[in-house]
């Protein structure tokens, strides 16, 4: 699976602090990883497990009270720490990004038209008829029917899913080498979110992007993602294949992911959910984040936070990862109650 | 036992408010100075040796210790004239914006949740209101009904009524369509109940904070009025009548001009610094974000 | 939208008459118009005064006078004025015009500063400038707007004494006589409106400034922001073309909703630098019970703003276009 040769995107320990009043919060704690050419990478974790302060990050889009460090190249060129003239050529143009909430991530007092233009023309010097007309194709590739009426439309006329296409025009509008999406599914109506998936896969294949797909559902990744990347507490908790991680996982967390997500393929099926909470960034415990909800935890997990580790491609952070081999969901978390059974 | 968590739940949500409250520094700092300029004119104007009317033999003495903030002309004691003012105007701004917060969250209370033409009534004779330059038409009521401090109160919770209104009105709005009212209304429960144990509990962070942003603006009202001539009268004053006997002599006894002047300034400096606090303390969400 | 305005407009009408009347009663309820010609010394014959009376119509009901200055002002004619020798119309004419260049001038030097401080404080959130920003903002919203127009007219004397030459007018909104052309007149007018000017102006200042921030910190917050840097427009053009834009108009509306405060605080900055506008026109009339010339003012006043409101709304539909007016 994992293609040779030189990556497109390449990042390693990566590391976002936030300064706030009550001290600083590490939410991003040295995350790595590799993205080759054509593959999806998906990242996968609750909410507040780094996932989006880490594209941001790639991006150089975090505010000032923001800390990063580590290393972000593309094509070996360093991102981190480059100006923002030299970051304005990459955004967009070789990385783009698809935000979570369509509703908020169109400007509401422009024409959707102008917004996919205005994307092709912050990086090619052409005329505003031209791009227009850039504009016009891209919005039909999306699938947004009448785009000639629709070009001049703004975002209040439009559907969460119509104007999620509009945000898939402008990541395509200059054929970026890697595209980032930001849990671009989450925000929608089940029926629309394979229709956007869909026009995903499509602009993908189009542009011959590399994609990061970040999402907390599993389903999601099941079907789009090569390789999986496992977030919880600001680090990589398990990487793998697709095939891997949901056949074969070594992190007690991964587990308990699979075992909170319904699965429509197995009857009588029981949720088996993570008790408790993802810890706060500001106090984390000292060894392993998720020991406090882990049911295999044993003194070694509080004292000491297990290395990314692992043979090949599939790498985990787990002091207990060889004991996983082979268990269900179920061995390890405790089923919720019976009402709730599908 | 369920009525004990609940207890326990709302005690550490005051508790919390206060606590954010506490760690807010400048909004701490200003509710000591506040407390302190009260306590100096409620109490300390009634222990100092003179009072308002005494006339000293010392004439336009600069600030001394025998008259800390000095004398006018007639030989009045500035310190127990600004202490005096500051009674009174703190008086005439606090009734004033307790009435107008009381009398404007009921009506945009009622005007929010029975919605439909009573609303569009209500509201129309608050934009009437709203609509006036306040302080002339506080000049003519103030005019009309003379110097007494309470009735001054009185104009200036006549006013600002319908801006508080405004305000209650806009949180109830969005409240009344929330679950616990539905709930409410499930169980059974009369509209009055509803607006005054469920809407208006729930509106109160932000009408507690109006009501505090309100004293500040009042008290810079009451001293225009004043100072214009339709405030408080003489024999008695306040701070704005102090200024404007001092205008002429801001070059040659500035201490005439300038205390008074600064002690305006602080009540509404503090006030408006504890209503940001509270603000902050109330609604997080809004100083959260510090990316 | 023409439909819509003509609407607003005509539902201001009854709100007007209510307005006006309301004052009418409190100011003819309020005192004897005609008290200054009774203590005159030697006292004026009873015949005058009853003539005095009957030209004030004080020997009609209060709702009679009422209607014959409302229906009167659809003529033009704004009442008998106490004061015999003044005519209500032209003077009301005269004196706003004089406010009105007082306040659209400040108004326009209060929403240039508030901006330009409102969206530096915002960029750059908790630097030693917004601080700064910040503490002034607060401090001028504390202060009275007497109390701060007394110090700078003081300040504008000494001004002038270091100066030795009077380039800065304290008194007056134009002097009686000006030597030279219409240059000269025009410097004078000039000269006599700074202080004033900036004595109004800073009070709005510093409410809009606090608000522009506010405005301009949310919608640096929004995705559509970050998606704007995301698409590799550089940082000054997302300030301007997208945040800048976005966060200016719910100040059109605050503008307009201020108009009443700010009006109030001419009355006090006429007062204070002696200007004969609408503010001491009002004093004036209030003083000498001259319900006619105060409910005229109002009248005025209250048209004003609310034609100023309603072209807020309509701006505020022509910059928002999720805001339409049918």
């Amino acid at each position: 699976m994992t293609s040779l040769g030189t990556p497109v995107l390449e990042v390693a320990d990566l590391r976002v602090e936030f300064r706030t009043d009550e001290g600083r919060v590490p939410a991003v704690r040295g995350v790595s990883f590799q993205l080759h050419r054509g593959e999806v990478l998906g990242i996968v974790g609750e909410s507040g497990s780094g996932k989006s302060v880490t594209s941001l990050a790639m991006m150089g889009l975090l505010a000032g009270s923001a800390r990063v460090s580590g290393s972000v190249r593309l094509r070996g060129t360093e991102l981190l720490g480059a100006s923002d003239k030299a970051l304005s050529r990459v955004r967009g143009q070789s990385i783009a990004m698809i935000f979570q909430d369509p509703m908020t991530s169109l400007n509401p007092v422009y024409p959707i038209g102008y917004q996919v233009a205005e994307a092709i023309r912050a990086h090619h010097d052409i005329s505003r008829d031209a791009a227009r007309t850039q504009a016009l194709q891209l919005l039909d590739a999306v699938s947004i029917p009448n785009p000639a009426q629709r070009v001049d439309n703004y975002p209040h006329e439009l559907s969460g899913g119509m104007r999620q296409r509009v945000v898939i025009a402008i990541a395509m509008a200059n054929g970026p080498e890697v595209i980032i999406a930001d849990e671009p599914t989450t925000a929608l109506d089940v029926t629309v979110q394979a229709q956007i998936l869909d026009a995903l896969r499509s602009a993908k294949e189009r542009t011959g992007a590399t994609m990061l797909l970040i999402t907390h559902d599993l389903g999601v990744i099941a079907g789009q993602a090569d390789r999986v990347l496992v977030m919880y507490a600001g680090r990589v908790v398990e990487a793998g294949t697709v095939e891997e991680i949901f056949y074969t996982p070594r992190m007690p967390y991964t587990l308990g992911l699979l075992g909170s997500q319904p699965r429509l393929d197995m009857r009588r099926q029981r949720l088996h959910p993570i008790s408790g909470a993802p810890p706060s960034a500001l106090n984390l415990p000292s060894g392993c984040p998720f020991a406090p909800r882990c049911p295999l935890a044993a003194p070694v997990c509080e004292a000491e936070e297990p290395p990314l580790t692992g043979a090949g491609g599939h790498l985990s952070a787990c002091h207990f990862s060889d004991q996983l081999v082979g268990l269900e969901p179920g061995d390890l978390f405790r089923p919720v109650s019976q009402d709730s059974e599908l | 036992m369920p009525d004990q968590d609940l207890r326990v739940a709302q005690r550490s949500q005051t508790q919390l408010v206060a606590r954010r409250f506490r760690r807010h520094r400048l909004a701490m700092i200003s509710l000591v100075v506040l407390l302190a300029l009260v306590l100096l004119a409620f109490v300390g104007g009634w222990l100092w040796k003179y009072s308002v009317a005494d006339l000293t033999p010392d004439e336009s003495v600069p600030p001394s210790w025998d008259h800390p903030f000095g004398t006018d002309a007639a030989g009045h004691d500035t310190f127990a004239q600004v202490l005096r003012g500051t009674q009174i105007s703190i008086g005439i701004a606090v009734l004033g914006a307790l009435v107008a917060t009381v009398v404007g969250t009921v009506w945009g209370a009622t005007a929010g949740y029975y919605g439909g033409r009573l609303d569009t009534a209500m509201m129309r004779i608050a934009d009437l209101v709203l609509t006036l330059p306040f302080l002339a038409v506080a000049a003519v009521l103030g005019h009309n009904l003379g110097g007494s401090w309470w009735l001054i109160a009185a104009v200036i919770a006549g006013l600002y009524w319908a801006y508080v209104a405004r305000v209650a009105r806009g949180v109830v709005l969005s409240l009344r369509e929330k679950e616990f009212v539905e709930a409410a209304k499930a169980i059974g429960a009369g509209d009055a109940r509803i607006i005054f144990r469920h809407l208006v509990p729930n509106a109160l962070g932000s009408i507690i904070v109006n009501a505090t942003v309100l004293v500040a603006i009042a008290i810079l009202l009451e001293t225009a009025l004043s100072y214009l001539g339709f405030g408080v009268r003489p024999p008695d004053t306040s701070l704005g009548l102090l200024v404007s006997d001092a205008q002429t002599a801001v070059d040659t006894r500035p201490w005439l001009f300038f205390f008074p002047g600064v002690f305006i300034i602080v009540i509404a400096l503090t006030i408006n610094f504890i209503g940001d606090g509270l603000r902050d303390a109330l609604d997080p969400q809004q100083t959260r974000m510090r990316r | 939208m023409l439909a819509y305005a003509v609407r607003r407009m005509l539902v201001s009408v009854p709100i007007l008459v209510i307005a006006t009347f309301v004052v009418f009663v409190m100011v003819s309820l309020s005192g004897d118009p005609l008290s200054e010609l009774k203590t005159r010394n030697p006292p004026p014959p009873p015949h005058t005064l009853q003539l005095e009376a009957h030209r004030l119509h004080l020997d009609e009901p209060l709702l009679a006078r009422y209607w014959h200055w409302i229906t009167g002002v659809f003529h033009g004619d704004f009442g008998p004025s106490v004061q015999s020798t003044q005519v209500i119309g032209p003077e009301l004419a005269h004196r706003f015009l004089v406010t009105f260049r007082l306040i659209g001038v400040a108004m326009l030097l209060a929403l240039a500063l508030a901006v330009l401080v409102g969206v530096v404080s915002a960029v750059k959130q908790y630097s030693a400038t917004d601080y700064t920003f910040t503490f002034f903002g607060f401090l001028f919203l504390a202060m009275p707007s007497f109390w701060f127009a007394i110090l700078l007219k003081e300040a504008g004397i000494s001004f002038n004494d270091t100066v030795g030459n009077q380039v800065l007018f304290t008194i007056g909104d134009s002097s009686v006589y000006v030597e030279g052309g219409t240059w000269a007149s025009i410097t004078d007018v000039l000269g006599h409106m700074i202080l004033p000017t900036i004595s109004l102006a800073l009070l709005s200042f510093a409410a809009w400034s606090r608000f522009q921030r506010a405005s301009m910190l949310e919608v640096l917050n929004t995705d559509y922001v970050r998606l704007a840097r995301a698409k590799g427009l550089r940082r000054g053009t997302v300030m301007t073309r997208h945040a800048l834009r976005t966060a200016l108009i719910p100040l059109v509306t605050v503008t307009a909703l201020d108009l009443g405060a700010i009006i109030s605080g001419a009355i006090v900055t006429e007062n204070v630098y002696q200007w004969r506008g609408a503010g001491s026109f009002l004093l004036e009339s209030i003083r000498h019970d001259d319900a006619y010339a105060v409910a005229g003012w109002l009248l005025i006043a209250a048209t004003f703003i609310i034609v100023f409101n309603l072209a807020a709304d309509l701006l505020y539909a022509v910059l928002d276009p999720r805001i339409r007016y049918a």
